[in-house]
């Protein structure tokens, strides 16, 4: 069998008194997408920030590509150049144009030249459709292109793993789909990927697995097919329901 | 001419308006000709601001009418006018005074730069964490707390009489760079803390971003962090330099001749007070440029880009 990408042993986490990752094991083989799904506070978040090294666990292990990087050994800028993060909010840096967020880690952390961060920086932004808005401060930018440029941006390092965290949860049902077809991309040229999302068709067409979370722990993890087609917990019926009621339905996704 | 301003206003439109059609895809529309709507909306608009500045100018002139006639009117004009405003002196002064000004120009510049250097020194040196930072954090801490307190006037007499008195040697004894110093020391307490203040509005999840790009800590304050901070700051900087504008003039206390202290001589011979007036106008003048400056930087950072 492969070496998984990333794999977390026991992983526990608390803030304050309460348990927010309750002893999460997970494994992620290369090339594949890994979905989180759970409702609002399950952890999803908490679980990418940890295995970013943004917070420290407090019990357990993760591994990428089998070294442990929470031994307080490691050197945390080294693993974190490795793992590429989207998040939620986009965390653009406004005061730098699209291209000078996109090539400021390749040229400040792995030395890459002007020249040539510039050239590998508008060619991935041409993949992304963004060329024409290279020069652009991040605040003349619609919702969907923003993201997208944060998209860019993590790309820009060739990490070893993506880190997705709700990347459509403030775009309108077009920039969704935009959004989303982006990602599907990157899943077809073989991108490792873990994706906390709320949108139920898209886990349920683009991911290899599926974990749901349910209060800081994994209540239900395999295919697609098992987890949305026959959940075995009555939690995970129930949440899936819920999201049915709600209108985003579990189906193939619109786009 | 209000006529061609008018044409103007709406050519500008319809450009705006068929980069939108296009963007939309309907640029094989008809072109956009202002409906009579928003015409007769313009027309109102503009009388309504050509009201407005009738009303400002009349009551601007009505308001000076009558500050001159109160003032020119009052008992003790004459005196006041023959010792604050008089013709003679202010010609006598006026060199002098600008010969003193020279020192407080030079004193602004060479201070204004190193306060603004060891502010921000000082301000990333309390944000270091870590064990090993811990003295270098905790002196900068009690730096600014001990700088900031002192009030100033202490702070130069201590500076220009105290240290030519320790008798060190290789230690200038000049009050000009003693006072100097003096005024260093307590600007950059009050700048750092300006800086610190920028620093902590940036919102922590843009540290979060440069940290997970693999940026180090000190890769994410010098790209990330400082130059959202500092441009947050630049006002209330510019207000802090141009208090130490004026307050330059206190190192006349350890003896040398600027603007102030040069009028103040010619008024201590003549016991007339318009040198006083000619010092203070020129002090006036100097900080009007400052604050133009500053406006004219910060439009220049705004148009660059949004809210930050
Ligand atoms: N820095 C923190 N300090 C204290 N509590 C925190 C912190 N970050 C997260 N939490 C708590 O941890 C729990 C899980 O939060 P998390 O952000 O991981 O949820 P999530 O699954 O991503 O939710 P959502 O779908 O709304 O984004 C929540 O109860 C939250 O209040
Ligand atoms: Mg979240």
């Amino acid at each position: 069998m492969t070496e998984p990408v990333l794999r977390l042993e026991a992983v526990r986490k608390s803030f304050g008194g309460t348990l927010v990752l309750r002893d999460v094991d997970l494994e992620v083989a290369p090339h594949t997408v890994t979905a989180l799904i759970g409702a609002s506070g399950s952890g999803k978040s908490t679980l990418l920030r940890c295995v970013n090294l943004l917070e420290e666990i407090d019990d357990g292990a993760v591994f990428l590509d089998g070294d442990e990087i929470t031994d307080p050994r490691t050197d945390a800028d080294l693993v974190r150049r490795r793992i590429g993060v989207v998040f939620q909010a986009y965390n653009l840096f406004p005061h730098m144009t699209v291209l000078e967020n996109v090539t400021l880690a390749p040229r400040r952390v792995h030395r890459a030249g002007k020249e040539r961060a510039r050239e590998r920086a508008l060619e991935l932004l041409a993949r992304l459709g963004l060329q024409d808005k290279a020069d652009a401060y991040p605040d003349r930018l619609s919702g969907g292109q923003q993201q997208r440029v944060a998209i860019v941006r993590a790309l820009a390092v060739e990490p070893r793993l993506l880190l997705l965290d709700e990347i459509t949860a403030a775009l309108d049902p077009e920039l969704v789909g935009e959004v989303l077809a982006v990602v599907r991309d990157l899943k077809d040229q073989g991108m490792t990927m873990v994706i906390a999302t709320h949108e139920m068709g898209f886990a349920r067409e683009v991911a290899d697995q599926v974990c749901f979370l349910d209060g800081g722990a994994v209540l239900e993890r395999g295919t697609p097919e098992e987890v949305f087609g026959e959940p075995r917990r009555a939690r995970t019926q129930a949440f899936l329901a819920r999201v049915l009621e709600a209108g985003r339905p579990v189906g193939r996704p619109t786009v | 001419m209000s006529n061609d301003s008018e044409v103007n206003d709406s050519e500008v439109d319809t450009d705006n308006a068929e980069a939108i059609g296009d963007r939309a895809g309907e640029s094989a529309r008809a072109p956009y000709r202002p409906s009579a709507r928003r015409i007769e909306r313009e027309r109102y608009r503009k009388a309504r601001t050509r009201r407005s500045v009738l009303i400002a100018t009349a009551s601007t002139l009505v308001t000076a009418v009558v500050l001159y006639l109160l003032v020119t009117g009052s008992p003790g004009w004459p005196r006041t006018r023959e010792t604050f405003f008089n013709a003679h002196y202010a010609r006598e002064a006026l060199p002098e005074v600008l010969k003193g000004l020279w020192l407080n120009i030079r004193l602004l510049v060479v201070c204004g730069a190193l306060v603004l250097v060891l502010g921000l020194v000082l301000a990333v040196a309390r944000t270091l964490r870590g064990p090993v930072f811990f003295p270098v954090r905790a002196l900068a801490t009690a730096y600014v707390d001990f700088f900031r307190g002192l009030p100033l006037i202490i702070c130069l007499l201590g500076v220009i009489f105290g240290v030519p008195a320790l008798r060190l040697t290789g230690v200038t004894s000049d009050p000009v760079v003693l006072g100097g110093a003096a005024l260093v020391l307590t600007y950059s307490a009050y700048v750092a803390e300006v800086f610190r203040a920028g620093i902590e509005t940036v919102h922590p999840s843009q540290r979060a971003a440069a940290r997970s790009l693999g940026l180090t800590n000190a890769q994410a304050m010098r790209y990330v962090v400082l130059p959202q901070a500092v441009r947050r700051v630049v006002p209330p900087l510019l207000n802090d330099l141009v208090s130490l504008q004026k307050d330059t003039g206190l190192v006349s206390i350890g003896g040398v001749v600027d603007a102030v202290y040069a009028a103040q001589i010619i008024t201590g011979k003549s016991f007339n007070y318009t040198p006083y007036v000619v010092a203070g106008l020129v002090f006036v003048a100097l900080t009007i440029p400052m604050t133009r400056l500053t406006d004219w930087v910060t439009a220049r950072m705004n148009s660059r880009q949004g809210a930050i």
